[in-house]
């Protein structure tokens, strides 16, 4: 558990924010020039606020008020930068054990073979930074920090500076970090990212706290919309696999009933998180027939939100805390007369698979 | 048979003695004030620039007057090095290395406050987050890639050190074995009729030295930056 209290005048520009990040993976979402940076260098003692507190696992690391500011060195908080920073003059080798003499006798963290095994990097180990690709860079760094053992981990868009495909590179090693059980925020203004990973979503608005709770809670809030983008926004929603079908279809079950994905791990019991486009679902009061759509789940509006374009964003409650989000028109809000507490039926025209290897009971 | 007449071969040695020494002594101290400089804040920063640059700006004679001033035997801080460490400065070989190595400081100062400068801030702070305390990042981040302009430094000082001649004649004066480094060999025999062959020479040996000095340098400031690089 990270808790962070920061208050900090730039001029043009002030931040003032408190959040707690629990276990797992956080997100500290936002669109540039929020103030993400400025928290996570915050966090990790790169920076002093003019007000903050910081304490990790206990641990109080800043406290203006009480005048404790542990240096970086001594935080534990490993920092997995934008543009890899790693150090030109050693190998990869040297640059991954850089700091794990550092680490205290006890620290707990995977050992040099398991984190090079994780990361692929083993052929790199004899080469110097200059040589390496912007992907392997970033895989080196995430190693670098993960060996000098922190107590949480700070990852400031690490695939941000990569091309589409680096990043689908990466993405599955950020997901077996969280194997590790190593608790990490991750900052990132790609709500694709972010429905992947994170467990916790953190939204920083200029500078201050826009919402904060669990990524399906967040995402699936129809007053956020905005801050995702009506393009992006979407709720994600957890499924069980049971199989394929004789036509290949894989059959998965949810909250609300089951759906059917063309890709998907064929693995019976895998808990998977799905994410569906608020612009991918219909919403219909009859139960629809005659549709070239497979997937249809029923559920009760919760939640109407309106915004100036003339949209109308819908929160489906689909039992068991699980939730859709849709995007509709204002005109349709009143066609169809939907309000809260009322019963609907929502046609979802595309299921992503967001992300795999859930665990069991998730 | 050796090719250098003995006042030849005392003259030179005396020389490399005199500038390696300098070098050596003044290369931490050059090292700190490249690092204040250069990461410095306050008024205090351009007044110390000032003052390490004074010798480059200044006649060397001037210089070498300041020094006698100071250093010589009755001189505030001369006197007191003579009571308390019985180290004298005045006309003896350790005079003509502190001539050199204030003649040499600004051009070691700003070849290492140049490489200072360009290493990134943001690597030292990711060796910060990575548990290394200030002394750690300084020797296993900064001082590995600063090396080539430290080196550079050292052996431009160096040269300049070899060459030095109005401060140190004017400091130290000119006594063989003890203060006739080449350059005050030079003048000497330039001085006696009949002795332009023995200048000659010298002045072969000193411009052989400066070039043995020069690709020296390039070669391991080369080196050590190809290292950094990753080049190899």
């Amino acid at each position: 558990m990270l808790q962070v209290a920061l208050a900090q005048d730039f001029g043009g520009f002030s931040l003032d924010i408190a959040f707690e990040a629990p276990a797992g993976v956080t997100a500290l979402f936002g669109a540039s020039g929020a103030g993400k940076t400025t928290v996570v260098n915050a966090v990790a003692g790169l920076t002093r606020p003019d007000r903050g507190r910081v304490i990790s696992e206990g641990t109080v690391l800043l406290d203006t008020e009480a005048r404790i500011f542990t240096p970086p060195n001594r935080r534990r908080i490993g920092y997995v930068f934008q543009e890899a920073r790693l150090f030109p003059h050693l190998d990869v080798r040297a640059n991954l054990l850089f700091g794990a003499r550092y680490a205290p006798r006890g620290a707990t963290g995977p050992e040099f073979a398991r984190v090079v095994e994780m990361l692929g990097i083993g052929p790199l180990l004899a080469r110097r930074p200059a040589s390496l690709s912007g992907g392997e860079k970033a895989r080196v760094a995430i190693g670098r920090a993960l060996l000098s053992k922190p107590r949480f981990l700070l990852m400031d868009e690490p695939l941000a500076a990569l091309d589409a495909p680096r990043r689908a590179e990466i993405l599955p090693f950020l997901e077996r970090l969280r194997d590790t059980g190593l608790p990490v925020l991750h900052i990132s203004h790609s709500v694709a990212e972010v429905a992947r990973l994170a467990d916790t979503i953190i939204c920083l608005e200029a500078g201050r706290l826009r919402a904060a709770g669990p990524a399906a809670t967040i995402l699936a809030d129809p007053g956020l919309a905005d801050l995702f983008g009506a393009a992006e926004a979407g709720a994600v929603i957890g499924a069980r696999i049971v199989g394929a079908e004789e036509d290949g279809l894989i059959r998965a079950e949810t909250a609300a009933g089951p759906l059917w994905l063309t890709e998907a791990p064929n693995t019976p019991g895998t808990a998977v998180r799905l994410r569906v486009h608020a612009s991918d679902v219909i919403l219909s009061r009859a139960r629809p027939a005659g549709l070239s759509a497979l997937n249809i789940l029923s559920g009760t509006v919760e939640r109407i939100e309106e915004d100036a374009q003339g949209r109308a964003w819908v929160r489906l409650g689909l039992g068991q805390g699980e939730a859709l989000l849709a995007r509709i028109t204002r005109r349709s809000v009143a066609a169809l007369g939907l309000a809260p507490g009322v019963a609907c039926h929502a046609v979802l025209k595309s299921v992503a698979l967001a992300r795999e290897d859930l665990g069991p009971g998730r | 048979m050796s090719p250098l007449s003995p006042a030849e071969l005392s003259a030179l040695l005396l020389s490399l003695k005199v500038s390696g020494v300098a070098v050596i002594a003044s290369l931490p101290l050059g090292l700190v004030v490249a690092l204040w400089l250069a990461r410095g804040r306050g008024p205090l920063v351009g007044a110390v620039n000032a003052l390490v640059h004074l010798p480059l700006i200044l006649p060397p004679v001037v210089t070498g007057y300041f020094l006698l001033l100071t250093f010589g035997r009755k001189g505030p801080v001369g006197a007191v090095l003579d009571q308390a460490f019985g180290l004298v400065f005045a006309f003896r070989w350790t005079g003509a290395a502190l001539a050199a190595a204030i003649m040499g400081f600004p051009l070691m100062v700003r070849a290492m406050r140049l490489a200072i400068e360009a290493v990134d801030p943001r690597l030292e702070a990711a060796a910060a987050t990575l548990g290394a305390s200030r002394i750690a990042v300084f020797a296993r981040v900064t001082l590995p890639l600063i090396l080539p302009g430290v080196i550079a430094g050292a052996i431009l000082a160096f040269a300049k050190a070899m060459g030095e001649f109005g401060a140190t004649i004017t400091f130290v004066s000119n006594i063989p074995g003890q203060t006739r480094t080449l350059p005050a060999a030079i003048y000497t025999a330039l001085q006696v009729p009949g002795e332009e062959p023995l200048a000659a020479r010298l002045a072969v040996i000193s411009v052989a030295v400066a070039l043995a000095a020069l690709f020296a340098s390039e070669f391991v400031s080369r080196r050590i930056a190809a290292r950094i690089r990753g080049g190899v």
